[in-house]
């Protein structure tokens, strides 16, 4: 038996669950049908493919790390417990008044979401905290006993707890669970100020709703696939990914699984912070197209950006607002509905609208030959020449190009009098053109200036459409690793574990406290440090201390980074010019006269990030050989242009090709536009870089292409 | 370019436009200080072409500010004159004739220069705290009273912030600081917009915004016609009656559907009134627009040419269309009215199309907290304004219930508790939905909701109240029944008014339940299950259930064995 280290990375999508095993220097992955019954029998199908393909046991294997959409969906498709939620009198419908708006001002038959427990599944216990945590009205256990009564025949297995301003004095939701464990001692039981303690009612009541709504189902998921494990003679640690980029204990995901939401993505943009530090990039951004939407993530300094609040299950477009607020550590991400398998139609301004409504894989893109009618963007690029429809996914599906010509004709041209090319044209620039607006609007958010990033490209449909994007976004360089159909499972055994915790806590800087703040921090430092140290007993834990500050009377925070110095040795003048320096970059000036204050404080307790082997980028280049000829039309350059294509399995490192050519892979199709070189680089990836004498070419007037 | 973009290219930069914008809108929701704008939305941003013509507006934002943004450049390029137009100026208003209808909304217009050529502005408004004057209320009797006045004037010229000016603005309201901070705010923002507009022109190799702006506006136009040419040709009279100050207030609207406009006419409506509750014409003119278009062409973006069919007149001296000096600082109470006036008309000429009568106009109340006067305050007590934004339910509609607690037509949103008892030493008591608000129906009324407000220990405070429906409850439509009124006690049972400024003592707490929205058709009609569920719910009580839906005396226990049960009715 070897002794090496063997891990197994495990991603639950909603499609394909995506297994890769690492041993010894090599990686194996394979793709199998998500079980959603049963989803830990297509782990094992999955587990046991790749350990027969490296030809070692499964009780090898040394560590698995897993990360789930479980959660995610049943958020989205309301399959969790029996959940009641005790709460403070006088706010029984925070979860369903939410912010008393219209996400959608335009649309009269407007539906607002519904909350995860109707009204009646909600109790509510007399006590009240005041805004500086005193208490207000007191709480009695004869207070609670009645209501745990009425919950207890009611026969709720998940009881949430969320109390007015619990953030800053727990000790009511302390209390309350103390008598839900006494006369209910089976009942699962999540409080908010352990699963997000910061202000803001309705974030955080739905937070542990959320969290005490998908508890059991969890918890019993994860029992049953450590048993499966275990029968199959895995004998190592299980840990599962969080939202936040990091991986904890499989205990602490069954205590927190509200925390595992959208941890497959969050895998994708660890991934891509990883090829970021292999070739030592500072500015990243990650750019994840699948068949539904699209992903997009900022990495700066090999780290992906975090936030601290984010939505699930949109009901409406993706659009903000017609979801659920989570407030939880979680990689910042923009989500929108452009992907292969989004649709085309023309709206009453006869203008391309594309998504976020998706074919789906029934009946699928018109080129599918599945009975689909209406046009998708995958339609889009076979017509304009980017797929190669008779080696799609390996050759298991045969596109058919006429299809695709019938239903952009039947549902664009005709609208438009344009002809299937040019309507092909048109929905691929508008589908880019959505997926640029979302990453510059993002970008500007965060005050940074794309035309200083490079893009790193995966997911099945990014490599179709990556060059152009980079174009639209004046990024000079774009990466495309290999094995980016199983980016997340690889991201996964590339997180460090890590755990972050935080508070709200108000401080102006004119009431400055250097003891508060240490202790704060401190405690804080030591809850993180404590769920890092029970995945890993030895290894150096380092502490990421940030604070979110705003002139006083603002709304809005911006995150400040400190350093352990700076967090361990408070001090005003530090803080102000932290924050003066930040917000300066991102909204152009300071404002005078206004104070100061600190809202959020947060500590992420990670291990050292694993050693990275920097990629030595090729110098000595040899032309690609190229593997037949080929016609796209390539937007930028504004024509159909013919050129050649190339197969990405026969090309070794250093291979060059020049401006404008398609190079085919099993799953996809990267298009390399006239605009740009691609190199293949030691590791596999395919580096695309700006050719040196173009300038960033604007859309130019497609009819002359279209006729040729 | 020698040769003008295609069709693909126009398509990517009205994207491109409108994206333009809605980025140049949230960089005011993070800088501003004003919880009017930062938590609430009360705001609005658009890119204009070099006639001042509205090219695209962002969604982020109030239907209030909609037609009035889009009129208020016009204004701008008369008053400042095109010759005195200059790369690096700023120009700035509260007029609320000429902006967006009272002082308390701050416009800042921005001339966009590409390679030396004056080629558009953007334009942006925020509803700040305070202007000075009496504060944010009713109670003054003319303009001058509601705070400083700003006439259409450069904040910046080529550059160089006017100094004298921020000097007289610092000098006459109560929370300088901030309100040059959302000054600065608006001004950023505006150049936000203006840098992503020279990028988007370098990259397409425009000079100027003539070619995007015919496609833009001849599409908006010929699909705003469309919609408009598939309406009957007739026209209608709708009315509704509301408290108003100390007298009621009607309005009285004739909504005619010609070939190829739609035009509201509110002869017959109210006259001014002496408090400020009045609505300059642009405002009202804003949400009339804003119920036609959302009812017949909701999917059309914003601009000039889509908002130019949708036509209003009213006699001067209305209490829509006030004029210089009628005190107009809560305008958005008679604002707020005109969809449900301009419903009860259009549904006569398209009926099954429109709602029921809403809560209309928004709850809100300002607090203003101060050591307790009739004992000794203890040391921490201290002043406080604290204003929040409340709603009642929505008119049911045609297919869907109204909406609980939810704003229409406004679309600002409420501030979390736990933030507004941040702001100050007030302590919200209870913020939950009302039972049985909503008007019954086919449909039935969307609900209202409880608020209680108090002061924490040592305060006292005076209320100002900006509620409507005490004694005029939304009416119901094809049989519904009304929603619930308005009503505001104090604890102690001391009564008090919908609308202006009171006394509340220490210790004392203000008891209020905000109006439902009124129902939609027969309750009989009403499916059994969606009763049962609202009874679960507690949306209903058992007897609205019996009474007013017919539901059996076994189905009721059915429900109430299910709800002990935990079981999802």
């Amino acid at each position: 038996m070897t002794q090496q280290p063997a891990r197994l990375g495990v991603d639950i999508g909603g499609t394909f669950t995506d297994v890769v095993l690492e041993v010894g220097g090599n990686s194996f992955s394979t793709k199998v049908l998500t079980t959603y019954i049963a989803p830990e029998n297509a782990i094992i199908d999955g587990l046991q493919q790749v350990c027969g393909k490296a030809g070692i046991a499964s009780s090898e294997i040394t560590q698995i790390i897993h990360g789930t959409t479980l959660a995610t969906n049943a958020l989205i498709e309301r399959r969790g417990a029996k959940t009641a939620l005790i709460t403070t009198e006088g706010f029984r419908d925070v979860i369903e008044m939410r912010t008393e708006s219209r996400f959608e001002q335009y649309d009269l038959n407007l539906n607002l979401p519904e909350p995860l427990l109707a009204r009646h599944m909600r109790f509510t216990v007399p006590g009240r905290m005041d805004a500086s945590g005193h208490e207000l009205k007191t709480l009695t256990r004869a207070d609670i006993e009645p209501v745990v009564e009425q919950i207890k025949a009611a026969g709720y297995e998940s009881v949430a707890v969320g109390l007015i301003h619990s953030y800053l004095d727990d000790s009511h939701e302390q209390l309350v669970r103390e008598v839900l464990l006494d006369l209910m001692p089976d009942a699962m039981v999540s409080l908010s100020c352990e699963v997000s303690p910061q202000m803001r009612e309705y974030e955080r009541f739905n937070t542990v709703v959320a969290n005490a709504y998908i508890k059991p189902l969890m918890k019993s998921y994860l029992g049953r696939l450590e048993g499966r494990l275990r029968e199959e003679g895995v004998d190592c640690n299980i840990f599962l990914m969080h939202s936040g980029g990091g991986i904890i204990s499989i205990e602490s995901a069954a205590d927190f699984p509200v925390r595992l939401v959208e941890s497959g993505p969050a895998g994708g943009a660890v991934f891509a912070a990883n090829i970021a530090a292999r070739y030592g990039l500072d500015k990243v951004l990650s750019f994840d197209m699948g068949g539904t939407t699209a992903k997009i993530c900022l990495i700066k300094d090999q780290t992906p950006k975090t936030s601290r609040v984010f939505e699930v299950a949109r009901t409406y477009r993706f659009k903000k607002g017609s979801g659920m607020p989570i407030s939880i550590p979680v990689i910042d991400m923009v989500e929108i509905g452009a992907g292969g398998g989004s649709l085309a139609h023309v709206d009453a301004m006869r203008q391309i609208r594309v998504g976020p409504e998706s074919a789906g894989s029934e009946p699928g893109p018109a080129c599918y030959g599945r009975g689909g009618a209406r046009p998708a963007v995958t339609d889009a690029d076979l017509v304009l020449g980017k797929l190669d429809g008779d080696n799609f996914a390996g050759g298991t599906i045969q596109l058919h190009e006429d299809a695709s010509k019938t239903a952009l004709s039947a549902q664009i041209g005709d609208t438009l009098d344009m002809d299937a090319r040019e309507a092909a044209y048109g929905v691929a620039e508008v589908v880019d053109e959505n997926m640029a607006n979302a990453a510059r609007v993002h970008a500007v958010e965060n005050g940074e200036d794309l035309s200083e990033y490079t893009m790193i490209a995966f997911g099945g449909a990014a490599p179709l459409h990556a060059g152009r994007l980079c174009e639209k976004l004046g990024i000079d360089r774009c990466l495309v690793p290999p094995g980016a159909g199983v980016g997340s499972a690889i991201g996964f055994l590339r997180a460090p574990f890590s755990f972050e915790a935080n508070r709200s806590v108000y401080l102006r800087l004119s009431d400055f406290d250097p003891d508060m703040i240490r202790e704060l921090l401190s405690e804080l430092q030591n809850e993180a440090t404590g769920f890092v140290r029970t995945c890993d007993a030895t290894s150096e834990i380092l502490p990421e201390f940030k604070v979110y500050m705003r002139y006083s009377g603002q709304g809005w925070e911006i995150p400040i980074t400190l350093t352990k110095e700076q967090a361990m040795n408070p001090d005003a003048t530090t803080f102000e010019a932290r924050f003066i320096e930040d917000y300066t970059k991102l909204f152009g000036r300071p404002v005078e006269g206004m104070d100061i204050e600190i809202t959020v404080w947060s500590v992420n307790a990670t291990t050292p990030p694993q050693p990275v082997a920097r990629v030595t980028e090729v110098t000595e280049l040899k032309k690609a050989t190229m593997n037949g000829k080929c016609t796209f039309f390539d937007p930028g350059a504004g024509q159909r242009i013919n050129t050649y294509k190339y197969d990405r399995t026969k090309m070794e490192a250093g291979r060059v090709i020049n401006r404008g050519a398609l190079i085919f892979e099993r799953e996809t199709t990267i298009v390399v536009p006239s605009s740009r070189h691609a190199v293949v680089q030691a590791d596999g990836c395919i580096d695309m870089v700006i050719a040196s004498d173009a300038t960033i070419p604007p859309v130019k007037d497609y009819s002359k292409g279209a006729a040729s | 370019m020698s040769q003008s973009p295609s069709n693909v290219a126009y398509q990517v930069m009205w994207n491109r436009l409108i994206s333009v914008v809605e980025e140049q809108a949230q960089a005011l929701v993070r800088t501003a200080f004003s919880t009017s704008v930062r938590e609430a939305g009360d705001l609005s941003a658009g890119v204009y072409d070099v006639s001042g013509q509205m090219l695209a507006q962002a969604v982020t934002g109030t239907p209030g500010h909609v037609n009035a943004m889009a009129d208020a450049v016009a204004h701008f390029i008369r008053r400042i004159g095109v010759a005195n137009i200059c790369d690096g100026d700023v120009y700035i208003t509260n007029d609320p004739w000429e902006g967006t209808g009272h002082l308390h909304d701050i416009t800042m217009v921005t001339p966009s220069f590409h390679g030396g050529e004056h080629v558009g502005f953007f334009a942006c408004t925020a509803h700040v705290v305070d202007i000075g004057g009496r504060g944010f209320g009713a109670d003054a009797a003319s303009v001058y009273e509601e705070g400083l006045y700003i006439p259409i004037m450069k904040f910046a010229d080529r550059g160089t912030v006017d100094e004298t000016l921020v000097r007289i603005v610092r000098g006459n309201v109560r929370e300088p600081d901030q309100l040059i901070g959302d000054m600065y705010a608006l001004a950023t923002c505006n150049e936000i917009g203006h840098r992503r507009l020279v990028e988007m022109m370098t990259e397409f190799e425009l000079s100027d915004l003539n070619g995007i702006a015919t496609f833009i506006l001849d599409n908006s136009r010929r699909a705003t016609l469309e919609r408009i040419a598939a309406l009957p040709r007739s026209s209608a009279d709708g009315e509704l009656t509301v408290d108003g100050f100390a007298t009621p207030i009607t309005l009285k609207v004739k909504v005619t559907v010609h070939e190829d406009r739609i035009v509201s006419d509110f002869t017959g409506s109210s006259d001014l009134d002496k408090k400020g509750i009045n609505c300059p014409l642009v405002y009202a003119k804003a949400y009339a627009c804003y119920a036609l278009k959302v009812a017949i062409a909701p999917e059309i973006p914003n601009n000039a040419a889509s908002l130019a069919p949708f036509e209003i007149e009213a006699p001067v001296n209305t209490i829509v269309n006030a004029v210089h000096p009628a005190p107009v600082a809560l305008r958005h109470i008679v604002g707020h009215f005109v969809p449900d006036a301009v419903y009860n008309a259009f549904d006569k000429i398209v009926p099954g199309l429109v709602p029921a009568e809403g809560a209309g106009c928004l709850c809100n109340f300002q607090v203003s907290l101060r050591p307790r006067t009739d004992a000794p305050a203890p040391a921490h007590a201290r002043r406080s304004e604290v204003l929040t934004f409340n709603s009642g339910g929505s008119g049911a509609r045609p297919e869907h219930d109204g909406l609980n607690a939810t704003a229409f037509p406004s679309g600002v949103m409420t501030m979390p508790v736990e933030a507004t008892e941040h702001a100050g030493p007030v302590i919200i008591w209870r913020k939950e939905l009302r039972p049985d608000s909503g008007g019954s129906g086919k449909q039935r009324g969307g609900l209202g909701q409880f608020m209680e407000v108090g002061a924490r220990e040592g305060h006292e405070f005076d209320i100002q109240a900006m509620f409507d429906r005490v004694n005029h409850p939304a009416q119901g439509r094809r049989g519904g029944g009304a929603g619930a009124a308005t009503t505001i006690v104090q604890d102690d049972g001391t009564p008090m008014n919908g609308k202006g400024k009171q006394f509340v003592a220490h210790g004392r707490k203000v008891m209020m339940a905000f109006p439902g929205g009124a129902g939609y058709g027969d309750p009989k009609e009403r499916s059994a299950d969606l009763v049962k569920r609202d009874l679960a719910r507690g949306y209903i009580s058992a007897e609205t259930a019996s009474n007013d839906y017919g539901l059996s005396a076994s189905d009721i226990a059915e429900v109430e064995t299910a709800i002990a049960n935990g079981e999802a009715v």
